[in-house]
């Protein structure tokens, strides 16, 4: 693969940071004439990419690669699932799937997903109205050259009867400690499903994510524009937010002691465990993000460590930048060993 | 003391909760705690699992009340890439743009139990809008067209006539470029 492969995306800084991991928008769209990905044989998906890699070279001119999705190796597919650059599907029957990435690895074109296209942008922190510029104009440039199959009816027309309309999905990736902690987040993810959004933990089944990381993104996409599905999905999360923060002051207020012990014993474990799963480095990376943003952990740590670790500790990650041979247990050995020389050299 | 919320105005409310054998103590100022109120009323009695379960029940029973019950719409095939109306209803996907025109009867329904809207109201594709705005440019010159010939200016008529003809035929060369 010619792409530097590790995203720059994630490390950058954005707003409301302390909550706010990351905001991803993401348009279906699907080429006229076409019959959709699950109904076309791998002769016309061949040709589908063909002829979008020749419709689309004024992408490939201006900073963006274009990959056969078979011609990458197992483990460039992973690592790209893991930067959330790609979907999990795009990982699997790659026969007929084809991939354009820019070059600051933050806009993903995939090709015969789920769709004929699936547009997707992604920045660290609360950025939808960035975001949502960028991907608009982006999508207006791909529109002079092919024309989407759309219907003034039901809008742009997608595979799945949940995407139709506009094909618009946003979503942000939480850290949600204190709500977790006081055990108000299940009152507050229930309110929020009430406005029509999703919450999937991450890391977990259902609310309990063990990193208390969550993914919130909108559900409906018919009915509503653009700007009225971001501009809710924001002003929910904007709330969120403050429910976050306020329960950060009332945790530290009232369990000042027991929530400095937790954070200050995770942060020991990091420094000296010798093995280390991917769930639970997470946790205690979570504990320590949590206690960096609330000033618990007194020691000078990198701001951005959580960030930069999140991905860099995934398995194919690993075995992307070390070895390709690790079995699970030397992968554990090297995680904690990654975190270690980052944790004590600071 | 303050209240927890704004830390601005003086806490008048005092609540306690026990959730789960979990004392939690909350201090508000009135107005906090009327926003508050708000939200728990709202958040009492719905789980995000039963909310969750809730949506594909809904599915669910779109699928088994109106698709199965209906004789005539599983008859529907497809006749482009011949997805029939039962396999959408398995698969839960569309096979190509025109499932959509063959499905139509049945879409509002499916459409309203999905996303609560019928129609789109979003951003249109730069030839939806030109072929708008090429329609309603038509419509105009139409009725400047029999405004001329009521007038008997037959002359402004031919031209009026000739520049619609110029727009239809843009209009055919774009889509065919397309």
């Amino acid at each position: 693969m010619r792409h530097k492969l590790i995203s720059n995306w994630q490390t950058e800084t954005g707003k409301e940071k302390d909550v706010i991991l990351s905001s991803r928008i993401r348009l279906a769209r699907n080429l006229k004439k076409y019959k959709f990905p699950n109904k076309s044989t791998q002769t016309d998906k061949n040709e589908l990419i063909e002829n979008l890699k020749l419709k689309l070279e004024f992408l490939t001119n201006d900073g963006f690669d274009f990959y056969l999705m078979k011609d990458l190796d197992e483990i460039e597919r992973l690592v790209l699932h893991e930067e959330h650059l790609i979907s999990s599907g795009h990982t699997k029957n790659y026969e007929a799937k084809a991939l354009l990435l820019n070059n600051e690895n933050h806009i993903s074109i995939m090709i015969n997903e789920e769709d004929h296209l699936r547009i997707q942008i992604l920045r660290a922190g609360l950025e939808f109205y960035d975001i949502w510029n960028e991907i608009d104009q982006l999508d207006n440039q791909l529109d002079q050259k092919i024309e989407y199959a759309f219907s003034d009816k039901w809008g742009y027309l997608t595979s799945c009867p949940t995407n139709v309309g506009t094909a618009l999905r946003a979503s942000v990736m939480c850290h949600l400690p204190a709500l977790v902690l006081s055990g108000r987040i299940d009152n507050i993810l229930g309110a929020v499903g009430k406005f029509g959004l999703t919450v999937r933990g991450i890391a977990g089944e259902g609310s309990n994510s063990e990193a208390e990381l969550f993914q919130i993104s909108n559900q409906i996409t018919l009915g509503f524009s653009e700007k009225e599905i971001i501009d809710k999905l924001e002003s929910v999360i904007q709330q969120i937010i403050a429910e976050e923060r306020n329960s950060r002051k009332y945790l530290l207020r009232n369990s000042y002691q027991k929530l400095k012990d937790n954070v200050l014993r995770s942060l020991g474990i990091l420094k000296y465990a010798y093995q280390l799963e991917e769930a639970e480095a997470l946790k205690y990376l979570s504990r320590i993000k949590f206690g960096q943003d609330t000033n618990l952990i007194e020691e000078k740590l990198d701001q951005d460590l959580f960030r930069k670790l999140l991905f860099k500790i995934k398995d194919a990650h690993l075995r992307y930048n070390f070895d390709n041979q690790l079995d699970q247990k030397k992968l554990n050995i090297k995680r904690a060993e990654i975190i270690r020389n980052i944790l004590n050299e600071e | 003391m303050l209240c927890e919320r704004c830390e601005e105005n003086a806490a008048s409310v005092h609540l306690t909760r026990i959730i789960n054998g979990q004392k939690e103590e909350i201090h508000l100022c009135e107005e906090c705690a009327r926003k508050s109120s708000q939200l728990n009323s709202d958040d009492t009695d719905l789980s995000f699992q039963s909310l969750l379960s809730g949506i594909l029940n809904h599915k669910f029973s779109n699928k088994e009340s109106s698709f199965f019950s209906n004789n005539s719409a599983q008859k529907l095939v497809c006749p482009n890439c011949g997805m029939s109306y039962h396999q959408f209803t398995e698969k839960g996907l569309f096979g190509c743009e025109e499932c959509f025109d063959t499905f139509d009867q049945k879409l509002d329904n499916l459409f309203k139990r999905i996303h609560g809207n019928i129609r789109h109201n979003g951003k249109y594709p730069l030839s939806f809008q030109q072929k708008l705005e090429a329609e309603s440019e038509i419509s105009e010159l139409k009725i400047e067209m029999k405004t001329a010939v009521d007038r008997e200016n037959f002359e402004k008529a031919a031209e009026i006539r000739d520049k619609i003809h110029a727009i239809k035929s843009d209009m055919e060369d774009d889509s065919n470029e397309a």
